[in-house]
């Protein structure tokens, strides 16, 4: 069985998505590459803020 | 007054042979519908992806959903569905949990929605082998 961590789920998730949003949603290699890293930066950012926001909010 | 031929839109593939076989090759096997347009890399990425999320889903002792009773399990196995022979083989063997059960662990649950994205994002890349094989990508 597997049991990653919270964030090591997260990169995961974010990683593969990552991945196929960049192969999918642009034509060159290049623009592929940009996009992948800008959809796991997104990922993986939001992730961090919105787990912040949580904790503030049960505060 | 002089006329010039139709010339093919750039990027334009013939019609030849059969136009949707990429997207129901891609849907059934992930990368498949890159490879049959020799797109090696990018089919070798997406089926990685594809497939090890959806094992990971798995080992995370994820569940299949398999009953159609709410519109969440009818969501759920849409969302499954998408992953094609992986979703078929993996109920066929007895891997996964069937359906959400209400003592499921945190990780079981990111195994659960591991499975559905994984079959979401095979739809998507079925989809765009099938835009490269109209020519509408390239």
């Amino acid at each position: 069985m597997f049991h990653p961590s919270h964030f090591a789920a997260v990169l995961l998730f974010a990683l593969f998505a990552s991945t196929v949003f960049g192969i999918t949603m642009r034509d060159t290699p290049q623009r592929m590459f940009r996009y992948g890293a800008y959809c796991f930066i997104l990922f993986v950012g939001s992730a961090i803020v919105l787990s912040w926001v949580m904790l503030l909010i049960a505060r | 007054m002089s006329t010039t031929p139709n010339k093919p839109v750039a990027g334009k593939k013939s019609d030849q042979g059969f136009v949707y076989l990429p997207l129901i090759a891609g849907w059934l096997v992930p990368g498949a519908g890159h490879f049959l347009q020799g797109k090696w890399i990018r089919g070798t990425l997406l089926a990685v992806s594809i497939i090890a999320m959806f094992a990971l889903g798995l080992a995370m002792q994820g569940a299949l959903y398999t009953s159609t009773q709410g519109i969440l399990d009818m969501l759920g196995v849409a969302g499954d569905l998408g992953s094609g022979l992986l979703y078929v083989v993996s109920l066929a063997a007895g891997w996964g949990a069937r359906g959400v059960q209400p003592n499921q662990t945190t990780v079981a649950d990111y195994g659960t929605k591991f499975i559905v994205v994984a079959g979401l994002l095979n739809i998507i890349a079925a989809v765009d082998a099938h835009n490269l094989r109209t020519g509408r990508k390239q």
